[in-house]
């Protein structure tokens, strides 16, 4: 038996993160009542035209300056013809012939090494709408609110070999647009959509074999169940003499295999042309130097940053800049309290495990960024202790609170005022006699003995160093 | 230009249109005299000439990325031959 | 006032008496309700009217007595072609696939006639979806040219042209997209001004071809044409591929004197296929210009023989792709009993279109279809871009092109009905101008042999409205054909 390759392309759909829809001024918002954020314009009545989000042309450029492509600086849009329930104009407004991006490449690390994946293209276009089987009537229930979402669909070359080059692209890709602000890229959303295609070929054949196409795949783990899964089925469909028939397959997560869809139309015939609604758009060398200038720092400057001018360990870095969110934690933290190494600390050791038995994942906690940073500060100015901080760092992750506030409130301040401490000490050594008088008489173990005793006393919120010093200041003027 | 039966097939299937059989031999006759005619424009040189698909207008015309819509439900489906719970019904799609 | 002089007033005139308080707009609406209700079973102009005008009326005559309301044609009754979207109004476009749709919306320009104090009288009837020249394709019943029994008004603004030829109105919107102003206002002896691509917005119009579709107004003559513009032009945020435009100053109008005016005259719109009387009435109008001091010049114009492929593979392209929309899903027609979705689509789609729709969205499929887009569709677009070059030309030398807008007046009913080649070809003078957006205006120049109008196109720069109504405006104040009816012979 000979060895095949996979070779395999990609189409990857992310939504854009814009307020309003890319043609009309009705909100984005991910669920909703059926067709509540819906108007003439996006449920395709008669007479209406599209006006389009500026925004979306900002997103799209900004992602394929990221992607390092070339932007097209004449733009159209053309419209994509056919008909199905979930496209109310029955023509989706998209770009054919001319992209706004093309010609990048990114690159992906995966246990083989480095590599290049190649963009062919990058373009813009709206989101259908939504269908649901309705079991009381058995027909399908026909809903808008997705139906003009802003899209780019991200063309890649088919430079992929294996399942884990296609993960690492996606989650490239993934922490790419989500650190540009473009898109939040939730696969179990919908808002990050892949279309793998996919066909073998004997190692060291240049040719392409025929490909199928899987659509719509809901996770990163399915997506690579699904590679293994159809590359086998090409390759022992070809083993045993029999032939791939382009087509569009369907994985079924559970049953973890693909099956054809029925296709009841012949070859679609999208009819492109130009969208003569929409004026063209000209991108000027000024617009791309000021999207440019603006573009924030991408994860892999990040972690080089955080480890060689933060002196972070590259473990660290690596967890931090994996996510967004802990990003704008940890340099927010890192900014108040002045110390990056103690920041990231606290957020590896304390703040993931306090998030992680939550149960919640991490995007999803409305954490106050300020916390962290202000509770480390409290904790380095010695009013509170470690471990208080601790407590008052899971509270702040549960509610929304002021941790200065918070402390004050429920009295957790550690006394370091030795003026505050001392009466307090000087009571302890009054009913502890016997104690004293055996350490003034040489047992120096008792001197621990005492400490604790003041520190029930004080109720643990004094600063262990401070009850020290008075406690030992009082005890030698006893001598 | 001759238009065949299939091709004439193939435009009904493209539209989402039924035509009865009188009617196709008649769009038959109809659409092969409109593109007879129609094939006169092979007589003009455009060779080097772009495609103009704006003839003259505006470019880089924009919306402000801003919600403005309301929920307007009713609105929408006031004219909807068929629908349940706010959504718009059609007959089963299988997939 | 009486209701027969009211009924044969200028929009301008009528607005100008309820400003003085001779007249109502409550009287001025009554009026032209009253003369719909006798004549539509005759003319068939309207497919709904507003029986609900008069409260209209009531309310804007309280804002005109209070001051709120100032403009010429405040108070001013208007009749609106059925494919313009009216909130609460149904709007057909004289299709049975939208007999029943009452749009949520207010088209762009309905908003901008409602600020006037405009009140509207009824919704025109057309050819259906606009697609056609003789107002006979419509769901409704044809419309009737008021000049001669069995004669069509042209399309397919039909119903809006003849509306204001039988004193139904004094004022209409029309649209055009390859000459559905100015041919029926030619065959109804009535002036109607296809505007500049982009100074109306599209905005709620039901499109037929985006790229050429515009709104623009018929009337009784230029000065109304003008004053209405005035109203419905402006750049709108709802449509992007409008844009901004000057108002006509009518004072400026007023005073235009076409001395010094150089007119080209394409030569292949005075060749075979131009009826010879039509011929001879647009002749004898450039013989009056040419009296008046304006200098007149032959050009050659070779791309105008291939205006009509070039117009009807853009024209059926956009259509093909703009009436995909109505498959029985979210409004319009939708039959009983369907098996599956492909059966609602088919079913919907073939029993909710006309014969001249089913057509012309087969011909679209065909020319964007792989294998043909090439050949017939981008040819198009390349050969677009020469006739804006041809235009171009003829413009650094001529301030305007005139001609004929139709080769003949009105047919018969049902002539060319049967043969829709020749149909089309009736179209050759007018659709180049919406290929590339240029502004054009039809005026009554005269009449055949049987006593049926005659209309001469005058064409325009780009935003060149304002010199068409001044030399559409001069002419009329040296001649009468617009103000002959068809009841005076």
């Amino acid at each position: 038996m000979a060895d095949y390759e996979m070779v395999i392309g990609l189409e990857v759909h992310c939504e854009l993160s814009t307020k309003s829809k890319i043609f009309c001024g009705c909100s984005t918002k991910f669920g909703g009542a059926p067709n509540t954020h819906v108007c003439e314009i996006c449920s395709g009545m008669p007479g209406t035209l599209p006006t389009l989000n500026k925004s979306v042309v900002e997103f799209a450029v900004k992602a394929g300056t990221a992607l390092n492509c070339e932007i097209t600086r004449n733009n159209k849009f053309d419209r994509k013809n056919y008909f199905y329930p979930d496209l109310p104009k029955a023509y989706q407004v998209s770009q054919l012939y001319f992209p706004i991006c093309r010609n990048g490449r990114v690159e992906i690390k995966t246990s083989k090494g480095t590599k290049y994946i190649g963009i062919h293209e990058i373009h813009m276009e709206e989101d259908a709408g939504k269908l649901v089987h309705d079991p009381y009537t058995d027909k399908t229930m026909v809903d808008y609110n997705r139906c003009g979402v802003p899209l780019i669909e991200i063309v890649s070359e088919p430079d992929f070999r294996s399942a884990e080059e296609v993960t690492a692209y996606l989650e490239k890709l993934r922490d790419t647009l989500q650190y540009l602000g473009v898109s939040d890229c939730k696969m179990q959303e919908g808002s990050m959509r892949a279309d793998v295609n996919l066909s073998v070929r004997p190692v060291g054949t240049t040719e392409f074999g025929t490909r199928t196409e899987m659509k719509n795949i809901a996770s990163l783990k399915a997506i690579a169940r699904a590679i293994e899964y159809e590359f086998e089925r090409q390759v022992d469909t070809v083993e045993a003499g029999g032939r791939i028939i382009q087509e569009t397959r369907r994985w079924d997560d559970t049953k973890e295999m693909t099956y054809s869809m029925r296709s009841k139309e012949n070859a679609q015939d999208y009819k492109y042309f130009p969208e003569p609604d929409l004026m063209p758009i000209v991108i000027s060398e000024e617009y791309l130097n000021k999207v440019r200038e603006e573009m924030p720092e991408l994860a892999e400057a990040k972690k080089e940053r955080y480890i060689s001018q933060l002196g972070l360990p590259e473990y660290d870095a690596d967890i931090i800049t994996g996510s967004t969110t802990l990003v704008k934690i940890f340099e927010k933290t890192a900014d108040i309290c002045g110390n990056p190494k103690e920041a990231s600390n606290w957020i590896l050791t304390d703040l993931l495990k306090i998030i992680n038995d939550s149960g919640k994942p991490l995007d999803e906690v409305s954490f106050r960024t300020e916390s962290l940073g202000e509770i480390i500060k409290l904790v380095s100015d010695g009013k509170i202790n470690r471990k208080t901080g601790k407590q008052v760092l899971a509270k702040a992750v549960e509610e929304d609170i002021i941790p200065e506030e918070y402390v004050k409130a429920n009295g957790l301040a550690q006394v370091s005022d030795a003026g505050a401490i001392e009466p307090v000490i000087k009571e302890v050594l009054g009913s502890n006699e016997k104690a004293v008088n055996e350490y003034l008489g040489g047992a120096e173990k008792n001197f621990q003995f005492l400490i604790g005793q003041s520190m029930r006393a004080l109720k643990g919120k004094a600063d262990p160093q401070s009850v020290r010093t008075v406690l030992q200041k009082l005890l030698d003027e006893m001598r | 230009m001759e238009i065949t039966p299939e091709l004439i097939d193939y435009l009904q299937q493209l539209g989402r249109i039924s035509l009865s059989e009188q009617e196709k031999e008649k769009t038959g006759k109809d659409l092969s005299t409109i593109l007879g005619y129609i094939d006169k424009l092979n007589e003009l040189d455009t060779e080097g000439v772009e495609p103009m698909s704006h003839a003259f207008g505006r470019t880089n015309v924009f919306r402000e990325d801003t919600v403005t819509n309301d929920a307007m439900v009713e609105d929408i489906l006031a004219n909807a031959p068929e629908s349940k719970d706010g959504a718009f019904l059609v007959p089963r799609t299988v997939e | 006032m009486r209701p027969e002089e009211i009924v044969r007033s200028s929009a301008l005139e009528i607005g100008r008496k309820i400003k003085s308080g001779e007249l109502t707009s409550v009287e001025a609406t009554r009026a032209f309700l009253d003369k719909i209700t006798s004549d539509n079973g005759k003319y068939n102009a309207f497919v709904t009217v507003c029986e609900d005008a008069v409260k209209e009326a009531e309310l804007i005559d309280q804002k005109i007595a209070r001051g709120e309301l100032k403009g010429p044609l405040a108070g001013v009754p208007i009749a609106v072609k059925d494919n313009i979207c009216t909130k609460g109004i149904r709007t057909t476009c004289s299709s049975r696939m939208l007999g029943n749709f009452i749009p949520p919306y207010d088209a762009t320009v309905i908003k901008k006639l409602k600020a006037e104090g405009m009140v509207m009288i009824g919704k025109t009837n057309m050819d259906e979806f606009a697609m056609g020249s003789t107002t006979e394709t419509s769901y409704f019943g044809p419309t009737y040219n008021p000049w001669g029994e069995n004669r069509v008004p042209g399309g397919s603004s039909g119903g809006s042209a003849a509306a204001v030829a039988a004193d139904n109105a004094c004022i209409a919107l029309g649209s055009d997209t390859g000459g559905s102003i100015r041919q029926p206002s030619s065959f109804c002896g009535v002036t109607g001004l296809k505007p500049t691509y982009g100074t109306v917005s599209r905005y709620g119009l039901v499109a037929f071809a985006s790229s050429l579709d515009q709104i623009g107004p018929i009337g009784r003559d230029a000065r109304d044409l003008a004053a209405l513009f005035n109203i419905i032009c402006g750049i709108d945020e709802k449509d992007q591929t409008s844009t901004e435009t000057a108002p006509i100053d009518m004072d400026k109008l007023d005073s235009f004197d076409v001395k010094g005016l150089k007119i080209g005259l394409p030569e292949q719109y005075f060749g075979d296929g131009i009826d010879e009387d039509v011929k001879a009435r647009v002749s004898e109008a450039v013989s009056f210009f040419e009296s008046k001091g304006a200098t007149v010049g032959k050009f050659s114009f070779p791309i105008a023989d291939y205006a009509i492929p070039i117009y009807y593979i853009i024209a059926c392209a956009e259509a093909c792709s703009n009436l995909s929309r109505y498959d029985g899903i979210k409004y319009g027609y939708s039959p009983e009993g369907v098996d599956d979705l492909m059966d609602l689509y088919i079913r919907s789609r073939s029993e909710g279109f006309g014969m001249e729709v089913k057509r012309r969205i087969m011909l679209g499929n065909f020319v964007l279809s792989s294998g043909y887009y090439d050949a017939y569709y981008n040819k198009a677009l390349r050969a677009k871009a020469l006739i804006k070059e041809a235009f171009d030309k003829a413009f650094d030398e001529y301030d305007v092109i005139m001609g004929p807008v139709a080769p003949t007046t009105a047919l018969k009913c049902g002539e060319s009905l049967s043969d829709p080649l020749k149909m089309y070809l009736g179209d050759i003078c007018t659709v180049l101008v919406n290929t590339v957006g240029l502004p054009a205006i039809s005026v009554p120049c005269g009449f055949d042999g049987s006593g049926l109008p005659v209309g001469l196109q005058i064409t325009g720069r780009h935003y060149s409205e304002g010199l068409l109504c001044s030399v559409a405006s001069f002419y009329q104040k040296h001649t009468d054909h617009h103000t002959k009816r068809s009841s005076d012979r």
